[in-house]
């Protein structure tokens, strides 16, 4: 079955492309409301956005691929990733890491069986100065403890 | 550093966010002024007068950088207000970003009406959710307060803003890798010359300027160009944001006048290394510039000059602090592993040396290094220095020769071992 936007995604995906001086540019903000409605980027969705956009699959394809923030896969329902770059790493981001694994049972790049969580290791995400840090769906959780990861994933159903 | 604070002055105070604590403060009082009272050519003739040089990491004189746009062009112009803060170590956007997002857009629109921008943008990194919120909240604001819109102060003026979310790519923060990514497409870096001035956003002339750049204008405009140019040192003007993280006491962010001392900021004001342990490195700019020994900052002041002298940059003023139990292979490792994630994949010299000096710091760093790799990696690093079209490769290539340079024996004894030879 074709994917499609629901009504209100697509007056959405409307407002959206009216913002901009050109309809390409509102390629990035799309692609976000295509992946809230569908989940992931999958083929049939990179599709469907290339129909809205009138560009081709291909370009479509290009764009997604490029940016690690569109899923082109399915993903957990929570999605950690920790920061792994340099402060991050002096502070102890390996040992942030090697908790959420023996926590969770999987490695970066998996999901958990139930879908509840997927993990990721990540480049610098600005939040140097309270390190370890992760991030979760769209939330920052700063100056981590084994304590604090413990409780934030215990109330992340 | 008991200096009055021009980029902080607003942070810690109660709902520094919202519009009627920042008018309360005098926010919008110098958009006010810029847009009823001045000409275009009198407000970059008084930036240039203030010394202010881009914060963004390259250092570029931000009113020459204003004055490069033609003004008998029939095509539209831009103005993108860079807030893709990525570069490792530094986190000074973010902070104006969450808490002072109106001088932000005050910054943002004064800067669009030098070069005569009708709209312009802020382009945000996807990963600050909350911080697109803030700034998009503080446009809202200021459009219904009339600071944004149409006829602005009854001048005659139109401006719109736009805040735009990236989606995850250091390279974003690269002006033409941004403007790529604006136009919809990879944020792929474009070759200069021609200039994103007169060929930027749609082909059509475009400023881009950082967070940090654009948040100095209202004081400048409020103050005046000269009491800017009275502070800091002779080439580098003004103040600057400085973020610090890693082996040290009190990291966060610092405003200080250019020229500040470094060692003295690092022990005093930010309390040294803690725990009783040593500094054993420091990068002053943020990853993609040269690590500098403890005996190298020495004498060393925070301005353009100074730490080029010593023989690494400024940038973003990202601080990263070591102490004696950080191993520098591995240090160099993890700062490799970010430009061989990062690499856009344009130039080869970048796409692939970036991943071989990956690979050969990881064998070093895992007891599999080789006789050679260090020549290897120092080969690899000039190769792709000054053969890319944009600077990420020379960010890639500067710091991986640099902590070879500066910390040999350590990752000889790396390889002479077989094993990390600091950390077990």
């Amino acid at each position: 079955m074709a994917l499609e936007f629901s009504p209100e995604t697509y007056k959405k995906f409307e407002e959206t492309v009216a913002r901009y001086p050109k309809k390409e540019a509102a390629m990035l903000p799309v692609l976000y409301l295509a992946q809230r409605e569908f989940g992931h980027l999958g083929p049939d969705a990179i599709e469907y956005v290339a129909r809205l956009m009138e560009q081709s699959p291909a370009r479509v394809h290009g764009v997604v691929s490029f940016y690690t923030m569109y899923n082109m896969k399915p993903i957990g329902r929570h999605h950690i990733q920790v920061c792994r770059t340099l402060s991050c790493a002096l502070g102890g981001s390996e040992r942030i890491t090697g908790l959420i694994k023996k926590k969770l049972g999987i490695e970066p790049g998996q999901t958990t069986a139930d879908g509840r969580f997927s993990l990721s290791e990540v480049e610098c995400l600005a939040s140097c100065g309270t390190a370890p840090m992760m991030q979760v769906n769209d939330e920052y959780y700063e100056s981590l403890t084994e304590e604090k990861l413990t409780a934030i994933l215990d109330s992340l159903r | 550093m008991s200096m009055e604070k021009l980029l902080l002055r607003n942070i810690g105070v109660t709902d520094s966010h919202t519009l009627a604590v920042y008018q309360s403060r005098g926010g919008y009082q110098s958009w006010e002024k810029v847009v009823r009272n001045m000409k275009p050519a009198e407000l970059i003739e008084a930036v240039k007068a203030s010394g202010l040089r881009g914060r963004g990491g390259a250092g570029f004189p931000t009113g020459m950088k204003w004055s490069f746009v033609p003004k008998d062009s029939p095509k539209l112009k831009y103005l993108v207000c860079n807030a893709d803060e990525s570069e490792p170590g530094t986190f000074k956007d973010r902070l104006l970003i969450e808490q002072d997002p109106h001088a932000i857009v005050e910054g943002t629109l004064i800067a669009a009406f030098a070069i005569q921008s009708h709209t312009a943008f802020i382009y945000i990194r996807g990963e600050l959710v909350a911080g697109a919120k803030i700034l998009e909240r503080a446009v809202e604001e200021a459009c219904r307060a009339g600071t944004i819109g149409k006829n602005i102060f009854g001048s005659g003026y139109d401006l719109d803003v736009i805040v735009h979310r990236g989606a995850g790519a250091y390279i974003c923060g690269e002006e033409t890798a941004l403007l790529s990514s604006l136009e919809g497409g990879r944020g792929w870096p474009k070759v200069k010359p021609p200039f994103p001035a007169t060929h930027g956003l749609f082909g059509c002339p475009t400023v881009v300027n950082n967070v940090e750049t654009l948040a100095a204008l209202p004081w400048i405009i409020e103050r005046g160009a000269a009491a800017y140019a009275a502070m800091g040192t002779e080439k580098s003007k003004g103040t600057k944001l400085f973020s610090v993280s890693g082996h040290i006491s009190r990291p966060g962010v610092y405003e200080l006048e250019m020229g500040y001392p470094f060692k003295k900021f690092l022990e005093e004001d930010c309390g040294g290394v803690p725990n009783g342990r040593k500094l054993k490195g420091v990068i002053p700019g943020g990853g993609s510039m040269p690590v500098l020994r403890p005996e190298e900052i020495e004498k060393v002041n925070l301005d353009y000059e100074s730490v080029q002298a010593a023989g690494s940059m400024l940038g973003s003023g990202g601080v990263i602090v070591m102490n004696d139990t950080t191993c520098m292979v591995r240090a160099a490792w993890n700062i490799a592993r970010f430009y061989a994630h990062e690499s856009c994949g344009q130039c080869s010299p970048c796409r692939e040396g970036c991943h071989w000096m990956e690979k050969i710091f990881y064998r070093i760093e895992h007891g599999e290094g080789q006789a050679g790799d260090l020549d290897l990696i120092l080969n690899i690093s000039g190769n792709i220095m000054g053969n890319t079209i944009c600077p990420f490769g020379d960010a890639a290539a500067m710091p991986a020769a640099a902590f070879i340079r500066k910390f040999r024996p350590e990752f000889e004894a790396h390889i002479a071992e077989k094993r990390c030879t600091v950390r077990y």
